[in-house]
């Protein structure tokens, strides 16, 4: 049997560790997304009480490798008396440190946003959310699509750290089945071609919302 | 019993860093009627028009829509978010910028708030939204979006915008100084018809011809003081101060 073989009569376990990588990357992008919105949110209102602890936050996940924060939540929080399992851990580590760059990245944009837009929502007696909900946040993400594009591609790399907290995604597969067989080459070539695959994806996607950004004359942005 | 004033205000006084910018300005704007507020630039005249709907918080003094007080609940303290959102929801204000919201429609521009703050159906809010277009001459650009506009199209669509809250009071602030020459027309005559059509109205502008065919009072504010207050007549043809003869002397040559 050639190493091409033995691959294809695994394709199970690399299907199963695609099926684990797209799961995750699609679940904590959204919610880092909405975590980065939400953190935004609370930044934008008059609560000087909630600034300092959000920043510390947003600045200390910004700080720190992302594989410390899936080391840390794994295998340093059940000392703690919290315990996860590797998955979940996982994906709170992606959670919480793209959803701290997601923040940064909107919150860059929301302070070039044009005041006068903002004053015509008060004055048409927009509460608080609703304005932000509808006037500000859609036009952050079309002014931000490359930016968050590029953070989302970071995201999808960063699952593969998750291999060594035990997640058995896309590079454990390819990791286990090198291992068994010794066939690394094989094996990490057809792991590449798979996140070629998502990438592929999100570049479609992030093309989709440049193309409605410049039917609204976002295109320069 | 006396007509409550759609607008009434008091002894209104506002500095921005110790700089005075209106001190013990008072004005009724009663049902119907057009007031026009001049001035030279710095008079303080769109701080004053943007303390009707609380985008400047006065200093001293207070404002009364309809009756009701704005800013300042009836138990003394400043009024909650919610609650102001309601007063203002009762004013339209139509802007210099424009200050559409580029990601929509026009028509959703003009949808937007009635859906969303009055609770309208979005069925409703669009029958009420292409019967302002129309008013405005906008029905045919309902599907395209702001930055395809010219800038009186762009003014005609916040107007709309503004009425379809159904405003006691519409509040324009300089509303064709941002336009080129040729588009004031279009913009001005908009809101002539909206005179005509008996809405309430304050407005900021430098157009004196329109001021004077337009207004039922003018007003002129100087360094934060109203000096003249009277009808477009009597102001235009015999002002009572050698400040205001002056200005309208070199804003308004004597044709």
């Amino acid at each position: 049997m050639s190493n091409w073989e033995i691959l294809w009569s695994s394709r199970d376990v690399f299907l199963d560790g695609f099926y684990n990588t797209l799961q995750l990357f699609g679940i904590s992008a959204v919610l880092a997304f909405l975590l980065g919105a939400a953190l935004v949110f609370l930044l934008e209102g008059s609560r000087p009480r909630l600034r300092i602890p959000l920043r510390i936050f947003i600045d200390g996940m910004r700080m720190l490798p992302f594989l410390i924060l899936a080391y840390l939540l794994y295998y340093g929080l059940p000392s703690a008396g919290i315990r996860m399992s590797a998955w979940y851990a996982g994906l709170t580590a992606l959670v919480l440190y793209h959803g701290a760059y997601f923040a940064e990245i909107l919150r860059g944009c929301r302070t070039t946003f044009a005041q006068g837009q903002v004053e015509a929502a008060i004055a048409q007696g927009f509460s608080l959310p609703g304005m932000f909900l509808r006037i500000i946040l859609p036009q952050l993400i079309l002014k931000t699509r490359g930016l968050m594009g590029n953070q989302l591609i970071i995201l999808l790399k960063d699952t593969a750290f998750l291999v060594i907290i035990t997640v058995r995604e896309l590079t454990a597969a390819a990791n286990s089945l090198s291992s068994t067989y010794f066939i690394p080459m094989e094996a990490f070539i057809v792991v590449i071609g798979f996140y070629w695959l998502i990438s592929i994806g999100l570049e479609q996607f992030i093309k989709l919302i440049g193309r409605y950004g410049a039917k609204r004359g976002f295109e320069n942005a | 019993m006396p007509e409550t004033a759609a607008v009434s205000i008091r002894k209104l006084s506002k500095s921005f860093d110790g700089t005075e910018v209106l001190r013990d300005v008072s004005l009724e704007v009663k049902p119907g009627e057009v007031v026009s507020i001049l001035g030279s630039s710095g008079s303080g005249k769109s701080t004053l028009l943007r303390c009707i709907n609380w985008l400047e918080q006065p200093d001293r003094g207070d404002i009364h829509i309809d009756g009701d007080r704005i800013g300042v609940s009836d138990s003394g303290k400043a009024m909650s978010r919610r609650e102001l959102a309601s007063m203002r929801a009762r004013l339209g204000m139509v802007f210099q910028g424009f200050n559409l919201w580029p990601h929509l429609s026009v028509v959703r521009n003009v949808t937007e708030a009635p859906i969303h703050v009055l609770g309208l159906s979005k069925a409703q809010a669009e029958e009420r939204a292409m019967a302002l277009l129309e008013k405005v001459g906008m029905v045919e650009k309902r599907d395209d979006y702001p930055y395809t506009l010219s800038g009186g199209q762009k003014q005609r669509v916040a107007i709309a915008r503004a009425l379809a809250m159904q405003p006691k009071v519409m509040l324009f602030d300089e509303p064709t100084s941002a336009l080129d020459p040729e588009l004031v027309g279009e913009v001005l005559g908009v809101i002539k018809d909206l005179s005509k059509e008996g809405y309430t109205m304050v407005l900021v502008t430098h157009e004196m011809e329109f001021a004077r065919a337009v207004s039922d009072q003018v007003v002129f504010l100087d360094k934060g003081i109203i000096i003249e207050k009277s009808h477009p007549s009597e102001f235009f043809v015999n002002p009572k101060t050698d400040r205001v003869r002056r200005f309208l002397e070199l804003e308004a040559p004597v044709v």
